[in-house]
């Protein structure tokens, strides 16, 4: 099992070896620091401070969906008001959409409902609605950076935790209950404390083979799960900035697997090319003078944090996780911990999951076999996921037995992995090309484990019956890696294979 | 204004473990709707299956609580009201725990329900003190940040400003918020991107 670099961090334990803390009881900057791009975004969208002590924050950009917003349009219909800034909310359907059609009407009438009552919101209140027929669907915090409506400097919301994927362009983007959905399309604001800020530097570079899920899965392993309440993390450091943009996205998405409010990097040349050109991106001089102010909202060289952390990127192996959380995991070549290799604190959460996973103690994960393996969701369904899980792909074939799912994360994506023929690679290979949607990563539309199928899946969470089935298992890894389970019928390291 | 919710009062129920995400709380499956009617019966209904009974939600002594003790990270995962809403729904009104997540305690926060967080060796006596008498009282003091119960009385940790909401009966944020006017207008004019990026900005 990999050492921790800090055994027991962070339990409330300040670690004597980091930078002290140098902002006040919450999060404000010392005064003279120079800021974080927290601290500037946070600035730059505040319209007072309440009474409560809290911000009230203007928010540049709401995404909506099916799941989280009928109520709160409900609310809001019942209190009288109207969306104060429809045209700063955007709504795409992704939960629910069935993946295999998306004709209308959908099979399930739950699902209909909602997507009638979207429909029916969105044109009440002159809200754009990048449905089906649109072209543009997809995850939200897939479509969200592809059209250029997310951009380096906001703040933004959505009913939905992956919020935080916005992050990698610079941004300050928050996950939303049902009743903050409705404070934002009341008011076009939130009442929020000011996270406090930990760098997390990744330095050198990574091994081949090592994608940006590995480097997140393993933030959560050294962090913990709690171990980011209160903060919002900055990503930074050599492996960092060599990430493609959708990279800093699938490390940015996890930021709440790691217990932090959100998560972000400071926009660089990569930004900047990324977001040139899109439907929504400025255009021409405007583009110019946006690139300048982005440049400005970035953290200061000596900006202070509350906390510090460094981790060795090429230290990072393909990870793979084993149990009911994402920080349960280990490196493809390791073996499952024992209770006794664990502080005690830890070992009921370990037995708890070795007995749901119905995984032994001290075995290589490698060989665990699989029945389903999933690509897709707002963490990997991006082109490059589908690009590096083809290479795998062309390879070999699927394991008798296995079911495997491949999901492109929008329209978009589906379209740019067609001009490049991946789904016929995929189904050559005896995968299952599908349409846009969340699919298998939550289990609110038809693709759904069955008993207690064991999932490789390149999504975020690993939680007791996350994917459909009351007692279905999940293994998080990289999209390549889960190809690589696909074809081997058990967990194997994608890079015996590349 | 919102009413006030200054403290909770009744029998509470005990339900260990750490990391206890919303998943677990309300299954996917039960978000397939368009209002939050009917979740209270659907709580935590997996593992109440897979328990066959044993679950602390179906344990007759915890029957009618109003408290709901809990373990660490309570509410991880998803960033679903609907966690918050089945529990209340349910019939508990107050939250205590070693640490809840983020935004599962801002959702309770948006619905008047207090979270509450005692350290670690008086969370295990209130645990203690509640699994072996659950008919006693335990009060939930949002106004003093106290947690009491027959064992003792122990000082609980809430935010500041989320204290102060549940006191003053501001908790309803869209109420609060609306009160900026044109504060509101005012801020998005400063805001470059909502300009146009016009050479002004």
């Amino acid at each position: 099992m990999r050492t921790r670099a800090r055994p027991c961090y962070p339990r409330g334990v300040s670690d004597p070896t980091r930078s002290a803390p140098r902002t006040g009881p919450a999060g404000v900057p010392a005064a003279g620091a120079k800021k974080t791009l927290l601290d500037a975004v946070w600035d730059a969208h505040t319209v007072r401070e309440l009474p409560n002590g809290d911000t009230q924050l203007f928010i540049g950009l709401h995404l909506i969906h099916e799941v989280t917003s009928p109520q709160a349009f409900s609310m809001l219909r019942d209190m009288g008001l109207r969306v104060r800034h429809p045209e700063r909310t955007f709504a795409t359907v992704d939960h629910i959409i069935p993946t295999q059609s998306q004709k209308r009407p959908l099979p399930d009438e739950l699902a209909e409902t909602m997507m009638t009552e979207l429909e029916r919101n969105c044109r009440d209140h002159g809200i754009r609605f990048f449905d089906p027929e649109s072209g543009q669907q997809g995850i939200v915090h897939v479509i969200g950076p592809e059209t250029g409506l997310t951009q380096p400097g906001m703040t933004i919301a959505c009913g939905d935790s992956h919020t935080s994927t916005h992050g990698a362009f610079g941004c300050v983007a928050f996950g939303i209950g049902t009743s903050q959905v409705r404070d934002v399309l009341a008011t076009q604001c939130l009442s929020l404390a000011r996270p406090k800020v930990r760098r997390i530097e990744v330095t050198g570079k990574l091994s081949p083979g090592v994608y940006a899920k590995d480097v997140t899965l393993h933030i959560i392993h050294q962090l913990g799960v709690k171990g980011g309440i209160g903060f919002a993390y900055e990503y930074a450091g050599p492996a960092i900035e060599a990430m493609t943009l959708e990279e800093r996205m699938t490390v940015c998405n996890m930021s709440i697997e790691g217990g932090a409010r959100c998560g972000y990097v400071n926009p660089d040349e990569s930004t900047f090319a990324y977001l040139r050109g899109r439907a929504f991106t400025p255009k021409d001089e405007a583009f110019e003078r946006a690139v300048a102010w982005w440049r400005s909202i970035a953290s200061a060289k000596d900006a202070a944090y509350a906390d510090r952390v460094q981790l060795d990127g090429r230290g990072i192996a393909p990870t793979v996780t084993f149990g009911i959380n994402p920080g349960q995991s280990v490196a493809v070549d390791e073996r499952i911990p024992r209770p006794e290799d664990l502080p005690p604190d830890e070992r009921p959460s370990l037995e708890e999951a070795l007995a749901y996973m119905e995984l032994r103690a001290g075995v290589p994960i490698a060989g665990t076999p699989i029945d389903v393996a999933f690509i897709g969701s707002c963490t990997n369904g991006r082109l490059s996921d589908l690009r590096e899980a083809a290479r795998v792909a062309r390879t070999g074939r699927v394991a008798p037995g296995v079911k495997a799912l491949v999901v492109p994360g929008s329209q978009a994506v589906a379209r740019a992995a067609a001009a490049e023929g991946l789904p016929e690679v995929f189904r050559a290979a005896g995968f299952e090309w599908r349409e846009a949607g969340c699919s298998m990563c939550l289990a609110m539309n038809p693709d759904k484990l069955v008993g207690n199928q064991m999932c490789a899946s390149s999504s975020n969470r690993n939680f007791k019956g996350r994917q459909g089935s009351p007692t279905g298992r999940t293994l998080l890894m990289s999209p390549a890696m889960v190809a690589a389970a696909a074809l081997r019928g058990r967990v194997a390291d994608a890079r015996e294979i590349l | 204004m919102s009413t006030k919710r200054e403290r909770v009062v009744g029998r509470a129920c005990v339900l260990r473990g750490d990391d206890i995400d919303t998943d677990r709380i309300i299954p996917a499956r039960y978000l397939r709707a368009v209002t939050f009617e009917g979740l209270g019966e659907r709580a935590f209904e997996d593992d109440r299956t897979q328990s066959k009974g044993n679950h602390p939600l179906d344990d007759q002594r915890f029957a009618g609580a109003t408290v709901l003790v809990v373990g660490n990270n309570f509410g991880c995962g998803s960033s679903r009201e609907h966690a918050p809403q089945a529990l209340m729904r349910f019939g508990f009104e107050a939250f205590v725990g070693g640490s809840f997540a983020e935004i599962f305690a801002g959702n309770c926060t948006a619905l008047g329900l207090p979270c509450v967080t005692l350290e670690a060796a008086d969370l295990a006596t209130l645990m203690d003190a509640v699994d072996l008498d659950p008919s006693q009282e335990v009060e939930v003091d949002v106004v003093r940040r106290r947690v009491a119960c027959r064992a003792g009385s122990f000082p609980a940790g809430i935010r500041e400003g989320t204290r102060r909401q549940l006191v003053e009966g501001s908790w309803n944020n869209t109420a609060v918020l609306l009160e900026a006017g044109a504060a509101i207008d005012a801020a998005a004019a400063r805001l470059p991107y909502l300009m146009g990026f016009g050479p002004a900005c």
